[in-house]
This record gives C-alpha cells, structure tokens and sequence, in this order.
C-alpha cells in the first residue's frame, strides 16, 4: 500500500513539473508558432500565388520567381547596390573599428573619454543620425562642403548625386561604428600580455607583432563583425529609405513617396526597399513573399559561406569547451 | 647555487630601461597615436557640433553659409513643438517602447528560467530553435504577419509593434538564459530547502540576483524600440496619429515645410533621450553587478 501511494505521489509530482515547464514556456511556444513557424509556411506558400490582400490569393505556380530572377527591371540594380554597399561598407567598418579600436588601446590616459566619443554615434537613433547626415552634407549650405569651399574644393553633391549617394552612406555607417569599436577593443585588450613578451623576445618588431600576435588573436572578433556586418549589410532599409526621403523633399518638395525611393535615380534603391514598396505600396503580397524567400535563402548561404570559409583564418585559442 | 645565480640574473637586464634611440622612437609613436586618436575624435564629435550649432540659428542664417549662430536662437527648441505633434509623437514612442519592454521581460524571464534552471526533455532542442529564431531576418516574416494585422483590423494602431513582444522574444530569452546559468545551484536549492516552490524562486531568488542582467535587458528593448523605424512605418505609416518619433522625424521637414534649423533642433531633442539614458544607465550598470557579486 505504502509503494503504491508513494508511486502515485511522484507521478503526480511528473505531471505537476511537466505542468510547471509548460507554464514557464507558453508564452515562447504560442509568440514562436504566430510569429515565426506560421509566417515561414505561408510565406513559402504566398510566394506561389498573386494575392493583393484584396482577394484571396490566386495560385500561380513559379510565375513570382520567373518574373524575379527574369523580366523585372528594378531587382538587379537593387541587387547590385546592396551587393556595393556591402563590399564597400563593411570591411571600412571593420577596418575603421579594429584601428581606432588599436588606437584607444594604446591610449596612456582617456581612455574613458575617448571610448564614450567613438561610441556616442552609435546610440543616435538611425533616423536622427540620417537626418544630421543629409543636412551636413547638403550641396548648398551643408557645413561640409562650406568647409571645403574654404579651402578651394568644390564639394560633391552628396546624396543629390546619383554617384555619390551611397558613399554618403557609407559615411554614415562609418560615424556609427561604435558597437563594433567597443568589441574590438575589449578583444585587444583581452590578448595576453606574455604573448607579446615572447614575440618581441624573438625580435618581432610592432607591426610584425600586430599582424603575427594582435591579428590571429582577435580573428574570432574580425568573424563576428563581418557575419554581422553581411547579415545588416542584406537587411539595410531605414538610413537608405529616409535619406533618399529626406534628400528628394528637399529637392522637388515631392510628397509623392514611391517616386522618392530610391532617389537619386535609383542609387540608393536596396533590395529590402524594393520588397517594402512592392509588398506594401503596391500590394503585390505574393511577389514581396517570393523576394524574402530569396532573402531568406541568400542570407543563410552567405553566412554559412563564410563561417565555413573563417576555418582557414579565425584562430581559436584555449581549450575546446 | 649555480641555478640561483642563472635565475636572478636576467631580471636586471629585462628591467633595465631601454636604449635613448628605443625610447625616442616609443615617444614619437606615442605622440602620432595621440594626434591621430584626438583628429579621429574630433571629426566623430563634428556632425553634433554641427547639429547643435544649426540648431540655434535663425531662419534666415539656416538658409546661408554661416556656420556659427548669430544670435543664438534658443527658442527653436519649443518652437519645434507648436510646428509639429511632438508630444503626440513622444507619447506614442512612450506607449510603444513602454508596454513592449514590460511584456517582453514579463514573457521572456519564465522561458528563459525554464530553458536554464528546469529538467525536461526536448529542453536543448527548443534552446536551438531559439537561436534559429534569432537569425531570421524580419523581412521575411513581414508579409503574411501584415495580412493577419490586417485581418485582424490593427493596421494604424501600435498593437501590432506590441503585442509580439508578450510572448517572448528570442534576443532577450538568450541573454537572459545565459545569466541564469551563472547562479549558483546553492541559492536555489536552499529556497527549495526553505519550501518555496520554482514559481517562487522564480520571483524572489532568481529575479533578485538577476537584475543586472534583466536592466540590461530592458536597456536594449527600450533602445530598439525607440530607435524601430521599418515596423512602424509598415503598421502606422498611414495613420499619423499614432506616429512614433522616428516615423515624425521621418517626415518633419517635407510636411511641415520647415528649414534646417527647427529640423536639426527636433533631430537633437531625439538624440537626447538615448544619450541621455546611456550616461545614466553605465553608472546603474556597474553598480548593479558590483551590488550583486555576480559576473556575467
């Protein structure tokens, strides 16, 4: 009788835990199966079909991905200016963000000071920040280019400038480089100290030491910000739609907003903006569908590729966890 | 004895100070790291400087080459407020960034305990699928989660912003779960001891040693939400109502036809929420991990 009561004492017990567990974790399994398992599947599914939310979706088998990857005139220059902004922007960020990071390090005193300086930036909300951009570098009366009028440059005209837009951008990225800053820097000072020792023990002089100790150390930090700087590069939406927003409003007063994406000219039309405008300015739901599905696919190929490629380069010390 | 000697001897030689050449040379490296370091700060400070300065200009000055106020115009500031919704605006952000964080820490704090501090099966299979979640990006999942707000008639409002942060959110439920991990077994096991139930723990023993690690939490939340630009324009781009700021300041200059100045002046009243809350929060956040003891 005893063993008995005990036995049905711990499978209540079993059953008041599995209870507890499910308690505990409701709120992730009904926010993971509405908000990521359900999107995924039908997103899948409306990639297939021609639906204006209007009417209910219309199945039409690969028609999206033909017109996608054939007849539509927009995806290839967004294409290639998020492929640009990518190539061009993340490894400036990288490089910008290891050498002032270097830079803080050696530092003898303000470090404090100087870390606060470079990180500010970064917590300007990205709207803010865009907005002090486009001004900064407006053509007329923008400081920048009153800068350089004083010294006998005549200054590009920036954002109004098909040619130029983008490089605007990635002025601005630069400016906000500071997380990565951060994390360089603590990866710089993290290198131990006998490491150096011993390599200028075997005559290594500073730059030997900063690409044969510094380098390989901080390779793991190097990854992180490139798989990062990829993943964000692929995503880039809000600076470039407020900048082209901004910078045409102020060109043709224009409240029109599908013929401010983009501006100038396209240049600064990426590929998340493109699906913006198709999906909800024009309501192609299903078309917006079948362009995240290949965002979706490119951004997991991309990072696979590279954490794959990282083997030959990113160094990992200590023992295996 | 021999061995001694050895040992000691090359001690004096690494403390002996280096050469005058060695030593001229570190200091000429070390003066051209300085200038660099103090050139590079300047030009991350310059984009405020001038911010701040077209701020404070006049009408007329916005429209000419000056670069510096003359006279300095401090009443841009509240006139940024009768030419556009401003309050409107910074109460929508409030509701928004409010009500998220506070559904975000109240889903996310049981999840991540049960995926930390519980037993169960399927427990490292759900932590993995956590980390998957982490890694979509968000347009993928936009178009048919705007068809559902849509059906649900919440296009135009800030529940669509809200509601999914109620029922956990990948980024906080990671962090949160690798903090729980560091407490020690201990000082649950002597709650247990003392007849307190998980839920209990939860509450008291858990929430208490982790605060560091929930502000930090809400710190983040409350940054991004503030920040949020795509989400809102897709859900309350239409309805300039319930605009957040970033949407406002979005779209302050080409509705309000206004110059430069009164738009740099609204551009700044938006930077100094975050700025000011880092300068706030870094202080609570060393103190909060030197009160409790524990390291993340």
């Amino acid at each position: 009788m005893p063993a008995i009561d005990r036995r049905r004492a711990r499978r209540k017990a079993v059953w008041r835990r599995r209870g507890l567990v499910l308690l505990f974790m409701s709120p992730w399994l009904v926010g993971f199966s509405v908000f990521f398992g359900y999107p995924l599947v039908t997103s899948i599914y409306l990639s297939f079909t021609h639906y204006d939310l209007l009417s209910s979706p219309r199945w039409i088998g690969l028609a999206n991905y033909r017109y996608l990857f054939g007849t539509d005139q927009q995806i290839w220059p967004a294409v290639r200016n998020t492929l640009w902004m990518i190539a061009v922007a993340v490894p400036l960020q990288v490089l910008f963000a290891f050498g002032i990071g270097l830079m803080v390090s050696r530092a003898r005193r303000g470090v404090g000071f100087f870390r606060t300086v470079f990180y500010l930036p970064a917590l300007a909300p990205p709207v803010a920040a865009t907005l002090g951009f486009v001004y900064i570098l407006n053509p007329a009366t923008g400081p920048v280019n009153v800068l350089l009028g004083h010294l006998g440059i005549q200054g590009p005209l920036w954002f109004q400038s098909p040619g130029w837009a983008k490089p605007s951008l990635v002025l601005l990225a630069i400016w906000g480089i500071g997380n990565t800053m951060i994390i360089f820097l603590a990866a710089i000072l993290d290198v131990p100290t006998h490491l150096h020792e011993s390599a200028e023990i075997d005559g290594a002089g500073p730059l030997q030491r900063l690409r044969y100790v510094t380098l390989p150390s901080i390779s793991p930090v190097i990854l992180f910000a490139v798989v990062l700087g990829v993943i964000q590069g692929l995503q880039y939406f809000t600076q470039g739609y407020v900048a082209a927003n901004i910078a045409s409003g102020q060109a043709s007063q224009a409240a029109d907003i599908t013929s401010t994406l983009g501006y100038p000219e396209g240049s600064t039309l990426f590929y998340p903006i493109l699906l913006y405008q198709n999906g909800f300015r024009y309501f192609s739901m299903g078309y917006a569908a079948a362009m995240a599905m290949v965002l979706l696919v490119v951004s997991l190929a991309v990072t696979l590729v590279i954490i794959l490629n990282s083997r030959r380069w990113v160094h990992y010390t200590g023992s295996p966890r | 004895m021999s061995t001694a000697a050895v040992r000691a001897d090359p001690k004096p030689i690494v403390r002996k100070k280096p050469p005058p050449a060695i030593r001229r040379r570190r200091f000429l490296v070390a003066v051209a790291n300085h200038s660099l370091l103090i050139a590079t700060a300047i030009a991350f400070l310059l984009p405020f400087v001038f911010i701040t300065l077209t701020a404070l200009m006049s009408d007329d000055q916005a429209l000419s080459s000056n670069l510096w106020p003359h006279p300095f115009v401090w009443s841009n500031f509240t006139d940024v407020f009768t030419k556009a919704p401003l309050w409107r605006w910074t109460l929508n952000t409030m509701l928004y960034s409010g009500l998220a964080t506070l559904g975000l820490l109240l889903s996310s704090i049981p999840v991540a305990y049960a995926l930390a501090r519980l037993r169960w099966r399927g427990r490292n299979l759900a932590f993995v699928i956590v980390l998957i979640a982490l890694m979509l990006p968000p347009q993928v999942s936009v178009v048919p989660l705007y068809v559902m707000w849509s059906k649900l008639h919440l296009i135009g409002t800030l529940w669509p912003l809200i509601i999914p942060n109620w029922l956990g959110d990948a980024f906080s439920i990671f962090l949160l779960r690798q903090f729980f991990l560091t407490i020690p077994e201990e000082y649950l096991d002597a709650a247990r001891l003392d007849g307190c139930g998980e839920v209990r723990i939860l509450t008291t023993v858990v929430v208490r040693l982790a605060k560091p690690a929930i502000a930090a939490v809400a710190l983040f939340s409350l940054l991004y939400t503030f920040n949020d630009f795509f989400l809102p324009l897709l859900y309350t781009g239409e309805n300039p109502h319930n605009w957040v700021l970033s949407i406002g300041l979005s779209q302050f200059r080409s509705l309000h036809q206004v110059q430069w100045n009164l738009t740099m002046a609204a551009t700044l009243l938006v930077m100094a929420p975050v700025i000011v809350i880092f300068f706030l929060a870094q202080k609570a956040f060393v103190e909060g991990v030197t009160l409790t003891g524990v390291k993340g």
